[in-house]
């Protein structure tokens, strides 16, 4: 017994140590860049900053070229708050129907949610449907395709939570007289809270990192989401290596702090629905 | 279904008064009417405009010659030119290449991360956070980070190496390695989820099975080769299948660090793609979305029905 605790804690001092190598240096080179001034920060050595200049460097990336950065915050926001809300209702309808009716339909249905899951989306065609309808580069057009791609996955992850609510619940509901939308508006979605938590945030880090649909959808510089102005950052501040690491900082804490306060729930639902896929 | 007789029962048994104010087609047998098909709707119309009427517009695309204003029938020209260009050509076997590495390589260190991770160690918590974090970090951040990282000149990896004596390659810039290190790039971001899943499949075996086994005399290896590796077979399917859906369609690490470079020796399809949408070869790009199309279907259909029909038989 002994041994083995002692082995425990060898094995264990010995993996913190790799991961602290292989895991946390490349995000504290990250931090250490983002706070050196921009000469000692182009030898981009891994080492403490001679300077702090965290707060500097901020102020430098939030007003270049008019605050660009700052725009493409409150688009990804938008973007991110309108695209889940969006896919979460309906996506929560479909799962629910799904799992308490059983149809001749069904298998069509499952089988396009697991399509909607493999097959990678044809770029132009979709960029040409835009157009025809009027939504190409706005961001409508990006929340609607936003919506579309994460659909598959978020009925899978609904239609397994549903088969947790009981039946008994529809009943009492239809026998005090609910129709179907206050059945499933006022007492089932309510009770899906824990998976709609899940979905919510497991789509929102992925909506919100997500660079080829505005790369492709949603071009030009005002609509830029943070991904995209990281991206053109790359090739406008090559000199300024600490304000391009500052905007990857910046860019990095939204899931950071998403992480810290839902970690059960992005794990549980990175596991689940991939489990159910 | 006898829950549906039940109530359907109950709802005819209520008092006239209640029944008069339900929707029409609701009480004898319409307990279906509260799970209305129209729920399918909104979700569906979105699925066709933006997902299943581009896909099947590909197919007809991507036999023009596609601009902005003018599309022209040229049959099967798009294909060829895609298998006879060496640099369109390099793109489709990288993508295999990509594919198949990143997945195998998850497999195996998700597999030994998660063995790590249930076992009695200390830090597991800390372990587990920090193990699973790349996933949730912006892609194009990621590449940016360790391109400077993996600079041959400077970079903090190479610089390392050369303090305990090893030479390292130029990672991004070496024809031989880009792609290789790419796709090590993409493991590392992404092993967290492998490492999960793991995780979850192995803390589902039974502890009395290796008890048992041990009471038997069997080694720690035949525990891991006889009991572990084929009671986490249904999590290896998933880590295949999500891996490989992830790895062919690879294209934001790519672009964030090589953009398919040096010359074309890191293209996949899904860069083609965007390069002959870039350059204006709407046509020849749609046909790339095809050929990805069929290369993903032809190689996740006999993936997940071979994994899947193992797991049945046993």
């Amino acid at each position: 017994m002994r041994a083995r605790r002692v082995r425990g804690v060898v094995v264990g001092a010995v993996a913190v140590l790799v991961s602290v190598v292989v895991f946390l240096v490349p995000f504290a080179f990250i931090l250490v860049t983002a706070a050196k001034t921009a000469e000692e920060a182009s030898l981009l050595s891994f080492s403490l900053p001679s300077e702090w200049a965290l707060w500097d460097n901020l102020v430098a990336v939030l007003t270049t070229r008019d605050g660009v950065v700052v725009r493409a915050f409150v688009n990804s926001t938008i973007l991110t708050v309108a695209s889940v809300a969006l896919m979460v209702v309906v996506a929560a309808m479909v799962g629910y129907v799904l799992q308490r009716r059983s149809s001749r339909w069904n298998p069509v249905v499952n089988f396009f949610v697991l399509a909607g899951l493999i097959v990678p989306p044809a770029v132009v065609p979709t960029i040409w449907v835009l157009q025809t309808i009027g939504l190409f580069k706005t961001i409508p057009g990006m929340v609607l395709i936003n919506a579309t791609f994460g659909l598959s996955f978020c009925v899978l992850l609904f239609r397994a939570f549903v088969s947790t609510v009981p039946r008994e619940l529809d009943e009492a509901a239809i026998i005090d007289g609910a129709g179907p939308m206050r059945l499933f508006f006022t007492v089932v979605l309510p009770l899906l809270k824990p998976v709609v938590i899940t979905v919510v945030v497991v789509q929102a880090v992925a909506v919100f990192n997500d660079f080829t649909g505005p790369l492709y959808f949603l071009p030009g510089d005002e609509n830029a989401t943070v991904q995209l102005t990281l991206y053109n950052f790359q090739s406008q501040v090559l000199s300024q290596w600490n304000l391009l690491f500052m905007d990857i900082l910046l860019i990095t804490l939204p899931p950071l702090v998403m992480y810290i306060f839902f970690n059960r729930q992005i794990v549980a639902g990175m596991t689940s629905g991939a489990v159910k896929g | 279904m006898a829950s549906t007789t039940t109530s359907a029962a109950r709802v005819a048994a209520l008092p006239r008064a209640t029944r008069l104010e339900e929707p029409p087609g609701h009480g004898r047998g319409g307990i279906r009417t509260m799970y209305p098909s129209w729920f399918y709707l909104p979700a569906g119309a979105l699925y066709v405009v933006f997902f299943a009427v581009p896909t099947f517009a590909s197919f007809y695309f991507a036999l023009t010659r596609w601009t902005l204003f003018d599309v022209e029938f040229i049959g099967l020209d798009n294909f060829v030119q895609f298998f006879q260009e060496p640099q369109l050509v390099q793109g489709f076997v990288n993508t295999f290449f990509y594919g198949f590495v990143t997945s195998a390589l998850k497999v195996v260190l998700g597999l030994a991360l998660g063995l790590l991770l249930t076992s009695q160690i200390i830090a597991r918590g800390y372990l587990r956070s920090v193990v699973f974090f790349p996933v949730l970090v912006s892609t194009i951040g990621i590449g940016i980070t360790f391109k400077v990282l993996l600079d041959p000149f400077g970079g903090l990896v190479n610089e390392s190496l050369a303090a305990l004596g090893i030479t390292g390659p130029g990672w991004l810039t070496d024809p031989a390695w880009a792609l290789f290190s790419v796709a090590l790039i993409d493991v590392w971001k992404g092993v967290g989820i492998a490492t999960l899943i793991y995780i979850a499949g192995l803390v589902a075996i039974p502890q009395e099975y290796y008890e048992a086994a041990r009471v038997d005399g069997a080694t720690s290896w035949q525990l891991f080769r006889r009991i572990t590796l084929p009671l986490v077979r249904p999590a290896t399917a998933t880590v295949v299948v999500l891996s490989l859906i992830g790895g062919l369609r690879s294209f934001e690490l790519i672009w964030a660090t090589t953009r398919g470079g040096p010359g074309f020796t890191s293209d996949v399809i899904a860069s083609v793609i965007y390069k002959q949408y870039q350059a204006g070869f709407y046509g020849l790009s749609t046909a790339g979305n095809v050929v990805l199309f069929v290369v993903v279907t032809a190689i996740m259909i006999p993936v997940s029905i071979l994994l899947n029909r193992k797991e049945v038989d046993r």
